[in-house]
């Protein structure tokens, strides 16, 4: 059994990015998420493993501002969440298992859609389609892509505003490799952002985690630094 | 605010015209309805409140597939959630939509009101048509907003499909009557009666006692 720390057992950090003390979401009767507490710190990437239904994208969607917490404190870049949450909005980037892509849209039209709800030049719109190599078929509508390519699409969508805080589920999926090259600089720990990222992928993860989360049933059974934590432990949550 | 509402009109307008699934649908529902209407009715023309009556419930079903189809884009492509990341006032997408959905409604009676004027009605449309289309904004402009808050709370439900006409149908009625009322003179062999202003009072109030709720709710139905 994996123990769970205490969350004044969780690195003790400054300036943090995001504070949960005893966050609990629920969808009727099911606890998606019960008693979850951490702090990250500004720069710092946590990764949060754990089965299917775990809780894992329930948590990014809080920190994400899209769903409530029903009970429990959430602070995300210093912001209340939910009382304070239109302050963290535009601060915060989601790569979630949607792409949050208008499908006949072109990917420029959909990064020019955002651009303007979030106050972003075109100059930046084509960085971030160059960025992602996508530039020669952004005038294509993004349901002829294929699902690599609007992953990538969706990559840059979640960076368009340079937001402070990072909020990937699985980020990597459906990249072949010289994509994941690709967008590292973007989303990787080379983008020097606060990152949450949810991985089923122990080895991956541990070597881009500060800290590392384990839920299993909505709850952390697992809040360590990263140096702490080994491959197995992780695959432990999995059994 | 201004910006927002034009990204997101814009949006709006170029899925509709790369999917062509709400106009076009609506304009040949009405259509199609006008000549049931002429064979179940078995009469050549139409004048009065019965041609009154039969253009805005014609108008009124046309108008609930525009806005079942309202918000199924940003339902199932994720653009709540886009919206909801960004910094923008929620209200934005209110106005974005009631103007979107209006858009839809006077585009398909450009094809459904002469359709109706060659298929049913008796007396000419011409010398009514000043007057009609006074009617049918005032109109359009509260089935805009109606549809937009009834759309805006059933598609994150289960069954939008059926949820949408059913609590769009009761508070849409009273446009019905209203319109029909307000037209009735207008349709009627000789149409030499003046418009009968509290009908159009009426729909005036109701579109702004609801534009005013819809205002307020908005909001509440875009977050969790």
């Amino acid at each position: 059994m994996i123990s769970a720390p205490a969350p004044t057992s969780a690195p003790a950090l400054d300036a943090p990015a995001l504070e949960l003390e005893g966050l609990a979401r629920h969808f009727g009767e099911r606890e998606a998420l019960s008693g979850v507490s951490l702090t990250l710190a500004e720069g710092q990437t946590l990764v949060v493993f754990g089965p299917n239904g775990a809780g894992k994208t329930t948590l990014l969607r809080v920190l994400a501002t899209l769903l409530r917490p029903h009970s429990g404190r959430v602070t995300v870049l210093g912001c209340s969440i939910p009382d304070q949450s239109w302050a963290a909005r535009g601060r915060l980037g989601l790569l979630g298992h949607e792409p949050l892509l208008y499908r006949e849209l072109t990917a420029k039209e959909n990064l020019r859609f955002h651009a303007r709800l979030h106050g972003v030049s075109d100059e930046r719109v084509a960085e971030v389609l160059d960025a992602v190599a996508i530039s020669a078929r952004s005038g294509e509508p993004v349901r002829n892509l294929s699902r690599g390519m609007v992953q990538r699409v969706a990559v840059a969508r979640a960076v368009l505003h340079e937001p402070e805080l990072l909020l990937l589920d699985e980020p990597y999926s459906n990249l072949d490799p010289a994509a994941i090259e690709l967008v590292a600089p973007l989303i990787g720990s080379a983008s020097a952002r606060t990152r949450v990222i949810c991985s089923h992928d122990p080895g991956g993860g541990l070597a881009e985690a500060d800290v590392v989360l384990g839920l299993r049933d909505g709850r952390a059974v697992m809040l360590a630094r990263a140096g702490e934590v080994q491959s197995d432990q992780i695959a432990e949550l999995y059994r | 605010m201004r910006r927002t509402v034009g990204a997101l009109l814009r949006k709006e307008l170029l899925v509709e015209l790369r999917t062509l699934e709400s106009v076009p649908g609506m304009s040949l529902f009405a259509v199609t309805t006008f000549v049931v209407f002429h064979f179940a009715l078995n009469r050549n023309s139409v004048d009065g409140d019965l041609a009154a009556g039969i253009l805005w419930v014609t108008l009124l079903f046309a108008a609930i597939l525009g806005i079942n189809r309202l918000f199924v884009a940003d339902a199932d492509q994720g653009g709540f959630d886009g919206f909801l990341l960004a910094p923008v006032d929620r209200s934005a997408m209110l106005i974005a939509k009631v103007a979107t959905l209006l858009a839809y409604l006077l585009a398909f009676e450009i094809v459904a009101v002469p359709a109706f004027g060659l298929l049913l009605l008796g007396p000419s449309l011409g010398k009514a048509m000043p007057q009609l289309l006074g009617v049918l904004a005032l109109g359009d402009l509260g089935v805009a907003v109606i549809g937009t808050l009834v759309a805006a709370l059933a598609v994150r439900t289960r069954a939008r499909d059926l949820l949408g006409p059913l609590l769009a149908l009761p508070l849409l009625v009273p446009i019905v009557i209203g319109g029909a009322r307000a037209s009735s003179p207008l349709l009627a062999l000789g149409h030499h009666t003046a418009l009968p202003g509290r009908w159009l009072v009426t729909l005036g109030l109701y579109d702004l006692v609801f534009g005013l709720i819809a205002y307020a709710l908005f909001d509440f139905l875009l977050e969790d």
